[in-house]
Formats: structure tokens, sequence, C-alpha cells
């Protein structure tokens, strides 16, 4: 062992890096599983009649997926590289809602209030 | 030890603000949170193909639909072998920590057979679209679907090249400490590229059949 491994300054190169143990990634894979199971038969059998509940639940379900991904699988934590990767996703998940909500929000203006034949003058 | 040195020397030298000697990095210690900046920002790449499919999602110049287009069965499956993979590459980093090269590099190449299912039933799934007249010029809709799906079917190959790159280079050196240090990496890569595909499976081919 090197000095570098011993000390506690986060540069070691195990450190803050766990893998999770086989108990962890066969919760994640079971979770998955029944995460993707779950919206693949509300949509293909069509249990539910309003269309607007399915969408809202098969995206409910594949947020929590997605979390559950982070999670197990990707060992997604507060304290590695001493919250740094936590800092760096919190700022893309920033970023990445900014991005969809942004351009759907102005398209779907767009679309409804620049339609050809619409009378601007009628726009206070 | 490295301090800072402090604000006005009094023999009238220039005070330096910074640390002046750089303290030890291990070799690779940086390594895997480069990576991580990476993969968020391929995540905003990501981000910006959602959101053009989600704006051009619904204009389809008179052409085919996601209900015309999508086979969901398929899909479902494709999604099961990418799934697979994901847990078969964790089988291959708790025995790479254990040490075991053989039982290593099987997982290594079950996944990779996993990550093969998956982009060829993509690949099979785009000749066919192709072949009905659904080609990525016909409408936006097709376009934007062609660029976002067609994007991480170029990840995933990408991934496939690295892993058997990988394989090679475990055969060749064994599991030495920059070998495991590239097999943490592809794995965050490899289970990165799941999660983007349960937004395109919610997002493309769940919500396209609800239009």
């Amino acid at each position: 062992m090197t000095p570098a491994h011993t000390d506690d300054h986060g540069h070691a190169e195990d450190d803050g890096h766990a893998h999770g143990s086989l108990r962890s990634y066969l919760i994640g894979f079971g979770l998955s599983v029944v995460l993707t199971a779950i919206p693949f038969w509300l949509v293909m059998s069509g249990v539910l009649d309003s269309k607007q509940v399915t969408a809202l639940a098969i995206m409910a379900l594949a947020v929590v997926q997605i979390f559950v991904h982070m999670v197990f699988f990707l060992h997604m934590n507060v304290r590695s590289e001493n919250g740094w990767t936590m800092m760096a996703l919190i700022f893309t998940l920033v970023l990445v809602v900014i991005t969809l909500t942004g351009s759907l929000w102005v398209m779907y203006h767009l679309n409804t209030n620049m339609m050809p034949g619409h009378d601007m003058n009628q726009i206070p | 030890m490295s301090s800072p040195a402090s604000a006005v020397h009094e023999n009238g030298t220039v005070p330096t603000f910074y640390v002046v000697d750089e303290h030890d990095h291990a070799e690779g210690g940086s390594t895997m949170f480069g990576f991580w900046i990476y993969l968020m920002s391929d995540c905003l790449i990501f981000a910006v193909l959602f959101a053009t499919y989600g704006v051009l999602g619904g204009n389809y110049a008179a052409g085919p639909s996601p209900k015309d287009l999508f086979d969901l069965p398929l899909v479902a499956v494709n999604t099961s072998m990418l799934l697979f993979s994901s847990i078969t590459y964790g089988f291959a980093m708790l025995t790479m920590d254990k040490g075991r090269i053989g039982a290593t590099q099987a997982w290594l190449g079950l996944t990779g057979l996993f990550g093969l299912a998956f982009l060829g039933i993509e690949l099979y799934e785009f000749a066919h679209m192709i072949h009905e007249g659904a080609t990525p010029q016909r409408s936006a809709f097709l376009s934007s679907f062609f660029t976002l799906v067609g994007t991480h079917g170029l990840h995933v190959t990408v991934g496939l090249t690295w892993l058997v790159t990988l394989m090679v280079q475990v055969k060749r050196y064994g599991l030495i400490q920059a070998n495991k240090r590239r097999l943490m990496c592809l794995s965050m890569f490899w289970h990165f590229l799941d999660v983007i595909w349960i937004g395109v499976f919610t997002f493309v081919y769940l919500m396209g059949m609800l239009r």
C-alpha cells in the first residue's frame, strides 16, 4: 500500500465508489422488471379508460425506475467525491428540466398562436 | 504541508494566493468523477434530442403515425435485453471485485451478447420501418424519432466496441488496477444507457401509442 491509498483525501482509487452487493443488484433488477412490466401492460391492455391517466401513470413509473437505476446500478449517494457527484447530477437535472419544459412550452404556444390565418390584430 | 501564502510579506516579496505545491494524486484518482461529468454532458445531448422529439413528434406530414409503425411486443423484448445486460454487467463487477478473471470475462461476454441482441432487434425494427417507406425524410416525427433512437443505438454500439476492447485488455493484462478502473467507467456508461432507454421506451414508444 502506498501512502496515497491510506490517507483520507478522497483521491484513493476505490474511495466513494462502492459497487453494491449481489443483494442490491438483485433488488434493483427485480424493481426494474416490475417497473418496466407495469407501463407496458397498462398501454398494451388499455385497462385504464383515460389516456391522460395512463400517460401520467407511465411517466411516474419511468421517474421511479430512473431513480431505482441511479441508486442500485449507478450507486449514487451523497458521499462520493465529497458530494460533487450529486451536485453535478442536480445541476444537470435542472438544465434538463429547463430544456424540456422550456422547449415544449414555447413551441406549444408558437403552434397555437402563430397558425396561418390567425388574426394577429386580436392579440391585445 | 502545503498552505496558501499569507497576504503581505514583511520583506516585500510578491504574495501568492494559491496552493504552491500540489499534494499527491493517486493515478486515476479523478477518472471516475471526470467520467461522471462526461455522462452528465451526454445527458444534456439526450435532453435536447428528447425536447426535439417532444416538439416534432406529432408532425406526421400526412405520413405514418406511431400507431402504424411501433410494435410494442418487440419493444418489450428489446427493453428486456437491455435490462438483462445491465444485471449481467453488475455480476461482472461483483466477480471483478473478487478477482476472478474467468467469471468476469464470462459475464462481460454475456453482457455483450445481450447488447448485440438489443442492437439487432433495433436494426431489424429500423429496416422494417424504412422498408415500409417510413424513412427519416418522410416527416418531422420520423426525423426526430430516428435521431433520438439512433443516437442511443450509436451509444450502445460504442459501448459494445469498448466492451470487446476491455475483454481483450483483461485477457492480456489481467485485472490490474487500470483495467478495473476502465471496467468501472464502462459500467457507469452501460447503466447510464439503460437509464436513457427508460426515457425512450416511455416517451417515444408507450406515449406514442397513446397519442
